[in-house]
């Protein structure tokens, strides 16, 4: 087989899935609004109630918009690998995926490429956020809008991994509520995205504990150094490792016949 | 296996849990050859799709591509096929266009050859002036043919069509019967169609006759009926598929 064989259908795969992006505009405005709405209201709202101490990789005090940012940043991209997800539920059930699994490539390839995909789109609507943030006054230095990539790009893969990993699992589009309720919501809270780790710890141990293993929150640190010019290697470490893990057991638990014929299992 | 087969299914078998849905399944089809796939709802037509397109894995069995081993060389079996499944699978919301470029690109053509073959392959449909128009704007028929021209694309030595006219009005439906006839005869393509609608036969095509996941009958038109005493095609297929369900 050929490389350009795999390069050309890798493109293909990501070309699909931005074009895909660009022309559901309705997709592209409501994964803006939503962490806009928390930079415009929750963080307004929440500046004067919550103070933040100086602590790397920010070297005065900050205001709190400025602290959430690369939390929106990694909720972006949390919810993206999840809208990924949900359309792989969707696409395995309405039959669409069964057109990229029988093309003559590895499936681990082919579902890496669809991950790549996803990880486009999100830095994507990251750049434009961050855009949108610096019109309203947060501006990390100038090399951090170039720092935060390689950053973006881990923190989306582990964050798409973990999306394809649930879909692994879901078997009807139905289940996708839960998904919602019991990961997302309790993953993004329990982070470092809202509030720093000291903060939390402050009012409760325990919740400070689990936060600091949230491979949410190590991504978000990544983001958050990035920007500013660091690197946090733990959090590196982590998110790759999280990455390789998700990445392992979404690839293994793949069923292109889950879905499609629920209460039967193959042989 | 011959020089001119181009599918070769030996004795498969496969099962969902407990419940077999494919038994002992074993038959031939040759270059320049269609052959119809007849089986009513539920006969294992949709599963055995599956096997040969490499969605599900077998562990009884063999099927081979051209000369490949499905299970031993899964990329080049896969490269000779083209398959058009029963539910559409083209993306609504991207053009004409964009779904057959993407599918271009999963088999490794370059854009430059891809568009010539797209255009090719839409121009024997006439469908070519509706290389830029959504999907979702097209009607079934035209989709349908979309799809076909899709699974060409790659020039395919072996095309599947798990019963691509449901749903589709008569004239639709005449029209794809006829081109993919026609097809078999110009390009040497093997074709497996499944379905279970007796009109899209063609005296000249051969038949496996697929019921409870057991193959019933295999032969032309002609020895199908002789075999079964039966007067004529939807006759012996009734007589052949009247058995209880297990």
């Amino acid at each position: 087989m050929l490389l350009v064989h795999y390069f050309r259908a890798m493109w293909g795969i990501v070309g699909r899935e931005l074009w895909r992006f660009v022309q559901q505009r309705e997709r592209f405005v409501s994964a803006l609004v939503r962490p806009l709405i928390w930079l415009f209201v929750f963080a307004a709202g929440f500046k004067s109630a919550l103070g933040i101490a100086i602590a790397p990789p920010y070297e005065t005090y900050i205001l709190y918009e400025v602290y959430i940012t690369p939390g929106l940043l990694g909720m972006i991209q949390l919810f993206n690998g999840m809208q990924s997800s949900l359309s792989m539920v969707y696409d395995r059930e309405m039959g669409s995926m069964r057109i990229l699994l029988v093309s003559p490539l590895p499936r681990s390839f082919l579902l890496m490429s669809k991950l790549l995909a996803g990880t486009a789109v999100s830095i994507v609507q990251c750049y434009v956020f961050l855009a949108v943030a610096c019109w309203y006054g947060i501006e990390p230095p100038v090399m951090g809008y170039l720092w935060v990539f390689p950053a973006l790009v881990v923190s989306g893969l582990m964050l798409g991994a973990l999306g394809m990993l649930l879909s692994s699992f879901i078997k009807q589009l139905e289940n996708f509520a839960g998904v919602m309720n019991f990961v997302i919501f309790p993953m993004f809270f329990i982070s470092s995205a809202l509030y720093p780790l000291w903060k939390l710890q402050e009012s409760n141990e325990w919740l400070a504990r689990l936060a600091a293993f949230n491979p949410f929150t190590k991504s978000v640190e990544l983001i958050r150094f990035a920007l500013y010019g660091q690197l946090e290697i733990g959090a590196l470490y982590f998110t790759i490792s999280s990455l390789l893990l998700f990445l392992f057991i979404a690839i293994q638990g793949y069923n292109p016949s889950r879905g499609m014929m629920v209460k039967k299992r193959g042989r | 296996m011959t020089d001119s087969m181009a599918l070769s299914v030996h004795d498969l078998g496969f099962s969902y849990g407990k419940k077999a849905a494919l038994w002992g399944v074993s038959f031939e089809v040759q270059l320049g050859q269609c052959c119809i796939l007849l089986g009513p709802n539920g006969a294992g037509k949709s599963t055995l799709f599956a096997l040969i397109t490499g969605l599900y894995h077998a562990r009884d069995g063999r099927i081979a591509l051209v000369n490949y081993d499905i299970k031993k060389s899964p990329y080049k079996a896969l490269a000779q096929l083209g398959v058009v499944f029963q539910q559409s699978t083209l993306d609504l919301d991207l053009t004409v266009k964009q779904n057959l470029r993407y599918h271009a690109a999963l088999h490794g053509i370059s854009r430059k050859q891809a568009d010539k073959t797209i255009q090719q392959e839409l121009e024997r449909f006439e469908m070519f002036e509706r290389l830029n128009e959504k999907i979702r704007h097209l009607n079934g028929g035209h989709r349908r043919r979309v799809e076909i021209a899709r699974a060409l694309l790659h020039k395919p030595s072996v095309l599947l069509l798990d019963e691509p006219t449901v749903g589709l009005d008569v004239p639709s439906r005449q029209a794809i019967v006829n081109y993919i006839h026609a097809l078999t005869q110009e390009q040497g393509l093997a074709v497996l169609w499944a379905t279970h609608l007796i009109d899209e036969v063609y005296p000249t095509d051969q038949l496996v006759v697929l019921h409870n996941g057991i193959i019933q009958i295999t032969g032309t038109v002609d020895e199908v009926i002789a075999k079964v005493n039966a007067d004529n095609l939807q006759g012996a297929f009734v007589l052949l598929t009247q058995k209880e369900a297990r």
